[in-house]
């Protein structure tokens, strides 16, 4: 459900649960707590196929009615002040098990604890949509625009940080109009307009247009004074300091041109995806491919069963004809992946070392700075299948630094 | 659901462009050049581009199907922007073994011998037109007068003389000096102008003679991005501070920068020959290094060599410095100098 | 004209001369001195050069043997006992025998057997596909069958079978390398006890799931029933994970757990047909016969 350490399974079969029940906690600092999204009855606890692709342990709980565990408030009035310390809000953020909502999913007490030595200076919300066709965060902002502002001001107080920046991309000029609007009652909140390029939702590329700073390679955010949180991560930590209500839930976009009602929708973790796509029309004859996430990032689905988890931002519908990749041509040596990677780095030479498993030149060649952004992939002439044999050297990279830190 | 639906890695979206949607760019830019060619050549030129397009198609067909046994792939198009590049680089007056055995160079020896599209270390038509300057100097060097439709097509050894043919500007000016002359008088003496240059009423071969065309070309291949800037600014940018240097040193021996831009192959050079794909760096300061080196080899050998003539010397040269140039070259990395502020 | 010819021989000769002695002072100064054995003993190895030793050749190999006390660890699994044999004599040293192995693929998934659940688009490897997600089938322990442990292999001992859709082990060509075991993301590769005549059998299947599942994805998955555990006389077989394991060093070859099996996962290769065998062995149960038909078509397939 979550990037790092799984979390360990606190219910049995022939539990009882309530909607915002601990399910599971934390194992390690790099893991989140799982509430129950819904009330009734532990039936299994068994493995079951997820968006990876594998199948993992999950809770499987017969629902039963909507009963709320009483400590959440469920009224929808604002609430404004908080004078907790930062201590107390990383806490109450981790008993809520936030994670980042922008879809990688990393435990946000963990962004919130900021290692010695290091100085957050600024505060940065990550309001530009991550990838075409997406628009929960773009609606998030429109209809939650104050819980948002509020939960920024929480996690600037939990940062002890001055300044916040909010950076929306300038295609969305209602919501930068409404949230300036809301700001003008918060000083150290701003709103920056951005211009619409992808990968401008991506961590570092935000830093680099909001402040003009550039995170070094294998370095964190935190290291130029920046910590970035995504929109609907604010709007959860509202939810979580305020109301007490941990994160179970979701806005989540189905789109697709085959679609007859795409939408936004609030949804609870465990929905299975077959149904908000019922929800919004069904699945269209033409379907060729089931993404959970946009068009660039966005993981294929194997089986439309599998449930909503905290990193959906949304499920794309493509039509059969776009769904296909086209055939594999020779490189012809163009250099567009070269000028279009964010990233400066050399995809058509990291895809052969990739092939070759020559994974020492690979991490020469800084193969760990790749955000897998897809950018490579997206212009290729020859339709190579770059980012694919990328992120394959990307993870045994990963896996030799690991062993060798051992 | 009965039907299966499909699951790849990400990205599930492609920009739509492809080798030959690429390839067919450059023939569109590579147009303007050959109308002109097939005004002043009449002919000759038509005939000498259609056999050359024709030749380097059939042989990168039949090798790859009968000799390499693989699937041919000659609907990509790089055979034909081959064949069109090397008719480019012949004079109209050669007879058509030749043309024939320069495609083969071209595509058997320059291309298919390394492996095919992608993998070949020189630019294919220059292979070929180098190999045929070296192997019938005369005929490569002789080029028929500008008459239009009129211009013979195919001139037999015989008739072979200066009454028929025209030498390039570049000739005129390296014979000339060689005979102590100064480039002012040399000009004056063959009628040689700027405009004519420019709208290609010049001697040379197919494709170098107009530097209009060449230019509309580049403009064109700039505006559908098929081509960076790098290259052929960084060529013609280091000849004029190069060729200037020279002529402010003694404007009686060397030739003025823009005689050097508009004669000779160098904007066809620039602008086809040296931003091929395949044998040009990966990145943007690794093709300015590049650019830079071919104008210095090019100015090079016009002033100082045998040949009046070097830029296709000058750009396999350099093509044998790419892998070179893109192994030290890196892109700028992100984060690499961290800038605060 | 003597004069140039006799300048060109006379300069040229000189520039010979003098690159000479640049370049045996050089070999002198620089010379690296090494054991003459390494030579020796990497003359004595197979030179395929396939890293099955765990080095990166056997130039490497050649040296850790030479500086190595014993041969623990240090086999040449292409060579075989032969050539250790020989490399213990160029060395003074014993000899370390070692089973030939054979590489044998634990997935009987076929097509036919394993229908697909949906169509992968991605790049044809199967480290790019198992990296993404458990496969175009049901099963997600199966062979993906794009073909990296072909890709891989040195030898020439594996190819894909265009009807399966699964690679095959050409027993005589396979070196025991383990390069294919290494390549495998579903690590569907084991090196088993090379038999008389190259007979195998063994459980060709990796799948964890419960019975029920297991068998909805694949008709000849092993279902963990333990039918084969509790026939065997020798005590080879392990169950583990809801999946039977026979163990090649205790296995007799006595080929009871193959009929035993309900779904066919256990394949019987290289022996004589089983007609004979019926009527030699006792107690073969009712299902024997069918059981026989569909391992045939197995042992043709393989063959």
């Amino acid at each position: 459900m979550h990037l790092g350490v799984p979390a360990k399974c606190l219910v049995n079969k022939g539990d009882e649960v309530k909607v915002g029940q601990l399910l599971a906690s934390a194992d390690g600092f790099v893991s989140a707590n799982i509430h129950s999204p819904f009330s009734g009855t532990v039936l299994k606890i068994d493995k079951a196929l997820d968006a990876s692709g594998y199948k993992r342990d999950a809770v499987f709980i017969g629902v039963k009615g909507d009963e709320w565990l009483s400590t959440i408030d469920t009224s929808t009035q604002l609430k404004k002040d908080c004078r907790l310390d930062p201590a107390e809000i990383i806490h109450r953020i981790n008993e809520a098990g936030i994670v980042g909502l922008g879809g990688a999913t990393f435990p946000s007490h963990v962004k919130l604890t900021i290692p010695r030595g290091k100085k957050a200076e600024y505060l940065l919300i990550n309001g530009v949509e991550c990838e075409p066709y997406l628009t929960s965060d773009h609606v998030l902002m429109l209809e939650k625009g104050e819980e948002l502002v509020v939960g920024v001001s929480i996690l600037m107080r939990a940062l002890n940080v001055e300044q916040a920046v909010i950076g929306i991309e300038n295609n969305k000029p209602d919501a930068i109009a409404h949230l300036r609007e809301i700001v003008t009652g918060f000083p150290n909140i701003s709103v920056q307009a951005l211009q619409v390029k992808y990968p401008q939702g991506g961590e570092k590329q935000l830093i680099k247009a909001v402040l003009n700073r550039e995170v070094p390679s294998g370095g964190l955010p935190v290291d130029v004074g920046a910590v970035v949180f995504n929109v609907g991560t604010a709007v959860a930590v509202y939810d979580a300091v305020q109301k007490n209500k941990p994160l179970i839930e979701r806005v989540v976009t189905i789109t697709g041109k085959s679609l007859t009602t795409p939408a936004n929708y609030r949804v609870r973790f465990g929905t299975p995806v077959s149904a908000l796509i019922e929800a919004a029309g069904g699945l269209p004859e033409d379907t060729g491919k089931v993404i959970n996430g946009g068009p660039m990032m966005g993981k294929a689905l194997a089986d439309p069963g599998v449930p909503v988890v905290k990193g959906s931002s949304g499920i794309l519908i493509l039509p059969e004809p776009e769904a296909a990749r086209r055939q594999t041509e020779p490189c012809i040596r163009c250099s567009r992946c070269v000028s279009v990677c964010p990233m400066g780095l050399e995809p058509y030479l990291l895809m052969v070392l990739g092939q070759k498993s020559l994974h020492e030149r690979m991490e020469n060649e800084k193969v760990m700075d790749c955000i897998e952004c897809g950018s490579c992939s997206y212009t290729c002439p020859s339709s190579r299948p770059l980012l694919d044999y990328i992120r394959l050297g990307k993870a045994e990279v990963g896996k030799m630094i690991r062993s060798r830190k051992k | 659901m009965n039907k299966l639906i499909t699951v790849s890695p990400s990205p599930h979206a492609h920009s739509g462009e492809s080798v030959s949607k690429l390839m067919y760019g450059v023939v569109i830019a590579l147009l303007p050049a050959m109308l002109v060619s097939f005004w002043f050549f009449g002919m000759g030129a038509i005939y000498v581009t259609l056999l050359s397009v024709a030749s380097c198609v059939l042989f990168e067909f039949l090798i790859q199907k009968y000799i390499l046994k693989k699937e041919p792939r000659i609907s990509d198009g790089s055979a034909i922007v081959t064949g069109v590049l090397l008719a480019f680089n012949l004079p109209s007056s050669l007879p058509p073994f030749i043309i024939i055995v320069g495609a083969l160079v071209a595509i058997g020896i320059g291309k298919l011998t390394f492996g095919g599209l992608g993998n070949n270390p020189f630019n294919p038509a220059l292979v070929g037109r180098v190999f045929l300057l070296l192997s019938f100097p005369t005929r490569m060097t002789k080029f028929p007068k500008l008459e239009g439709f009129n211009t013979p097509v195919i001139l037999s050894d015989s008739n072979i003389s200066d009454a028929t043919t025209g030498a390039t500007p570049l000739g005129i000016i390296k014979e000339g000096l060689g005979s102590g002359e100064t480039i002012s008088s040399l000009m004056e003496k063959n009628h040689l102008g700027y405009a004519d240059f420019f709208m290609g009423n010049t001697g040379g071969s197919l494709g170098e003679i107009a530097a209009f065309a060449l230019i509309l070309g580049l403009i064109f291949m700039l505006a559908r991005k098929i081509i960076t800037w790098h290259i052929p600014v960084s060529i013609i940018g280091t000849v004029i501070i190069f060729t200037g240097i020279l002529f402010l040193a003694d404007p009686n021996q060397y030739a003025d920068p823009l005689f050097h831009i508009l004669t000779g192959g160098l904007l066809l050079g620039a602008i086809f020959m040296a931003t091929d794909y395949v044998t040009s760096p990966m990145t943007p300061v690794g093709q300015i290094i590049y650019g830079v080196g071919i104008a210095l080899i090019t100015v090079i050998i016009r002033v100082f060599g045998a040949y009046p003539e070097g830029i296709s010397f000058a750009i396999l040269i350099m093509n044998a410095f790419v892998p070179l140039i893109n192994r030290y070259i890196k892109p700028k990395r992100f984060g690499e100098e961290v800038k605060n502020g | 004209m003597n004069e140039t010819i006799l300048f060109t021989i006379l300069s040229l000769s000189g520039l010979g001369a003098g690159a000479a002695v640049i370049l045996y002072i050089v070999a002198q100064k620089f010379k690296v001195i090494e054991d003459p054995r390494i030579d020796e003993v990497e003359e004595a190895l197979p030179a395929a050069n396939c890293g099955g030793c765990g080095f990166a050749g056997c130039r490497n190999f050649a040296e850790a043997c030479v500086k190595a006390e014993n041969f623990d660890g240090l086999y040449c699994p292409v060579g075989g006992n032969d050539v250790m044999a020989s490399v213990a004599r160029i060395l003074g040293k014993e000899a370390v025998e070692q089973e030939p192995r054979v590489a044998v693929l634990r997935c009987n998934g076929s097509c036919e057997a394993r229908p697909k659940t949906n169509i992968y688009d991605g790049a044809t490897s199967c480290a790019v596909a198992s990296a993404l997600y458990g496969g175009d089938t049901g099963c997600q322990y199966g062979c993906l069958g794009f073909g990296d442990c072909v890709e891989v292999c040195t030898f020439d001992a594996l190819s894909m079978d265009p009807f399966t859709g699964l690679p095959v082990v050409n027993d005589e060509k396979c070196t025991a390398c383990g390069a294919c075991v290494k390549a495998c993301p579903k690590d569907l590769f084991e090196l088993r006890k090379r038999a008389k005549k190259d007979r195998k059998i063994y459980v060709a299947c990796r799948n964890e799931e419960k019975g029920g599942i297991a068998k909805k994805s694949c008709t000849v998955a092993c279902i963990g029933c333990s039918k084969c555990f509790k026939v065997c006389p020798y005590e080879a077989i392990v169950m583990e994970n809801n999946l039977a394991f026979i163990d090649s060093e205790k296995c007799r070859l006595c080929r009871k757990c193959v009929t035993e099996c309900p779904t066919n996962s256990i394949i019987e290769i290289g022996f004589p047909p089983r007609k004979i065998q019926d009527k030699e062995e006792t107690a073969v149960g009712p299902e024997g016969r069918e059981e026989k038909d569909t391992n045939s078509t197995i042992n043709t397939k393989e063959e």
